[in-house]
């Protein structure tokens, strides 16, 4: 299991991208064109041999991938007319979590997301991707703005989970993710959800209720993370590729248990060999959906999201 | 002299079910205190410490008795019992465990659904049972509360919860999570029914209850001296290395950063619900 443990699978991938990007510097003409190709047939080849057998543990390093395409990256790729509001109008901003409205193709629409940073600057004014409570506040402030104009809402998931701090529980984080909840079965316009990386816990959940939600290929959506529930049931955060396994974290796994309504697939080696790829299959199927709940009126949708979490668990009734 | 020393023998504890919280001999020590209690004195005075006022954890059937005028108050939704979705095996199979559960806490799973009326008002009452899994959150305890909310809209009544747990189960996986969105819906309704919830949390609510309904009564309200919070303590200290304040956490804590109505002594519950429940149009 030792080799779980880390990232390693990744590498070989990583050198052969590297040598084809220094091909590719090349002028052309200059006969290069013969071991260019011969490169990305191989890298090809082997990116499907990796990944078609990634492990529950491997395919959550995918969600967590440094490089991996975040909520900005989307906006950027897919929106025009962005402009993020900022501040819950109560304590603060919490660039943990981004929001504003943008036009999507041609029709206005609000998006909300979990921010992770770039680079260590960025990671720690980012809280790496771990919102406060004024970050779920401002979340549901911007929710209510989109109800309020009529924009149906777009939610990108993407956070280790809500953040543990002594400030956090002062101002109250169960009840604003709770809060969330609630609000959220009653907005009166569509809500489409995206888990693009990681769905921690109550901190995804909190921007998680809606009418459609997707995921990508890699990523993932857990109750706890799989070193957190190591070390509470095994005793040893060591044991976290086989609290993945156990507790079944993996796109294929939350659409049996009917937690995701569909996998959006990702580009060959993951969303972040290729970001514009990636934006356009979301964007894609974003459209569809909106085209299709754009219809519907509002107590429809709120019936209909409410049967599609009611369904949700499994027990046995004597 | 100690306030202990009777000249009446004391009579042998009735030992009526297995899951009574107060030990087996005739003296304890107070988890508040530290002083000996005599165990009879504790269970008179509703297992608070009649020293310091520690208030003991107490079992569902414990607590609906001291909610519901009814001795024997119509137990609903007890059918049910937690599957096992993800085939799940940490040190112990989930299965096993659920089993172990079932025969010391005496429950199918960790919340108990009754109807009855408390001081005379008809109510809906969804009282969870720490000593089954540590009060944790799956399938079961998410569609008996969903079911709670759902009946209560149904008969027009008010929902209260008394919350005791450790937050989502595990074992579960993400199926504990979503049961926070689904009672949390269930309550949307409710409200917009105009129908009271009041949500009681006692020792200890943490985790994806805390973040869920047990935050969202139209009052919230609580114990003296209970563990109320999102992440366990442990969890906060490993993350900030650092030590936590005295009282972190803790009912009156909650109180004063506006996230409770009021603290309110054991003794005193029944009779401020009912108050609050007829302020609430019940
Ligand atoms: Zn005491």
């Amino acid at each position: 299991m030792q080799a779980l443990d880390d990232s390693a699978f990744e590498e070989p991938l990583i050198a052969l991208r590297r040598q084809i990007a220094e091909l590719e510097g090349y002028p052309e003409g200059s006969g290069h064109e013969k071991d260019l190709e011969r490169l990305r047939h191989r890298l090809d080849k082997e990116t499907d041999s990796v990944f078609r057998n990634l492990s529950r543990w491997q395919k959550t390093l995918m969600a967590r991938h440094a490089e991996r395409p975040y909520t900005l990256d989307y906006v950027d790729l897919m929106m025009d007319e962005w402009v993020e509001f900022h501040g819950d109008r109560a304590y603060a901003d919490d660039p943990a979590i981004v929001s504003g409205f943008a036009t999507f193709r041609g029709q206005h629409v609000a998006v909300i997301g979990h921010q992770k940073g770039r680079d260590t600057t960025q990671r720690i004014r980012r809280n790496f991707g771990q919102p406060r409570p004024e970050g779920y506040r401002k979340a549901l402030r911007i929710m209510k703005l989109a109800e309020k104009f009529g924009r149906p809402i777009l939610t990108f998931i993407d956070t280790p989970g809500a953040y543990p701090g002594i400030g956090a529980e002062e101002r109250g984080q169960a009840e604003a993710i709770a809060r969330n909840l609630l609000e959220m079965a009653s907005l009166r316009v569509p809500v489409v959800v995206t888990v693009t990386g990681e769905g921690g816990s109550g901190g995804a959940l909190a921007l998680g209720v809606g009418d459609r939600v997707f995921i990508l290929e890699y990523g993932i959506y857990s109750v706890i993370s799989p070193e957190g529930c190591a070390a509470i049931l095994w005793k040893d955060q060591g044991m976290k590729a086989v609290a993945a396994e156990a507790m079944r974290v993996t796109a294929p796994d939350l659409l049996d248990l009917g937690v995701v309504d569909e996998i959006i697939p990702e580009p060959r080696g993951g969303a972040h060999t290729d970001p514009v790829l990636t934006s356009q299959r979301i964007a894609d199927r974003l459209e569809a959906t909106l085209e299709e709940l754009n219809d519907r009126s509002p107590e429809e949708l709120l019936e209909a999201r409410y049967e599609r979490f009611r369904k949700l668990g499994v027990f046995s009734e004597s | 002299m100690p306030w202990f020393r009777k000249d009446k023998k004391p009579k042998p504890v009735r030992r009526e079910r297995v899951r009574s919280p107060v030990p087996e001999g005739l003296w304890s020590k107070c988890d508040g205190c530290k002083e000996a209690i005599y165990a009879r004195e504790l269970e008179r005075n509703l297992s608070v410490c009649p020293q310091c006022g520690y208030h003991n954890r107490l079992d569902a059937r414990q607590r609906i008795a001291l909610l519901i005028d009814d001795p024997e108050p119509r137990e609903l939704f007890t059918g049910l019992r937690s599957s096992d979705p993800l085939h799940f095996k940490d040190t112990k199979k989930y299965k096993d465990r659920l089993k172990r559960y079932q025969q010391v806490a005496g429950d199918r799973d960790a919340v108990v659904v009754v109807e009855g009326d408390l001081e005379g008002i008809p109510i809906v009452l969804a009282v969870m049972q720490y000593p089954f899994m540590g009060g944790s959150m799956g399938s079961v305890v998410g569609e008996k509360i969903t079911r709670a909310a759902e009946a209560a809209l149904a008969a027009r009544k008010p929902l209260l919860v008394v919350s005791a747990s450790g937050g989502a189960r595990m074992q579960e996986g993400v199926l504990s999570l979503m049961q926070m969105a689904k009672i949390s819906a269930a309550l949307a309704r409710l409200s917009a029914a105009r129908l009271p919830y009041l949500s009681i949390l006692t020792d200890p609510t943490t985790g994806g209850v805390t973040a869920s309904f047990a935050m969202l009564g139209d009052l919230n309200l609580a114990e003296p001296g209970a563990l109320i919070g999102f992440a366990g303590p442990r969890v906060i200290q490993q993350t900030i290395r650092q030590d936590l304040p005295e009282g972190f956490q803790r009912s009156e804590f909650l109180l004063e950063h506006g996230f409770l109505d009021f603290v309110v002594p054991r003794a005193e519950m029944k009779s401020r619900l009912a108050r609050c429940l007829r302020h609430l149009g019940a």
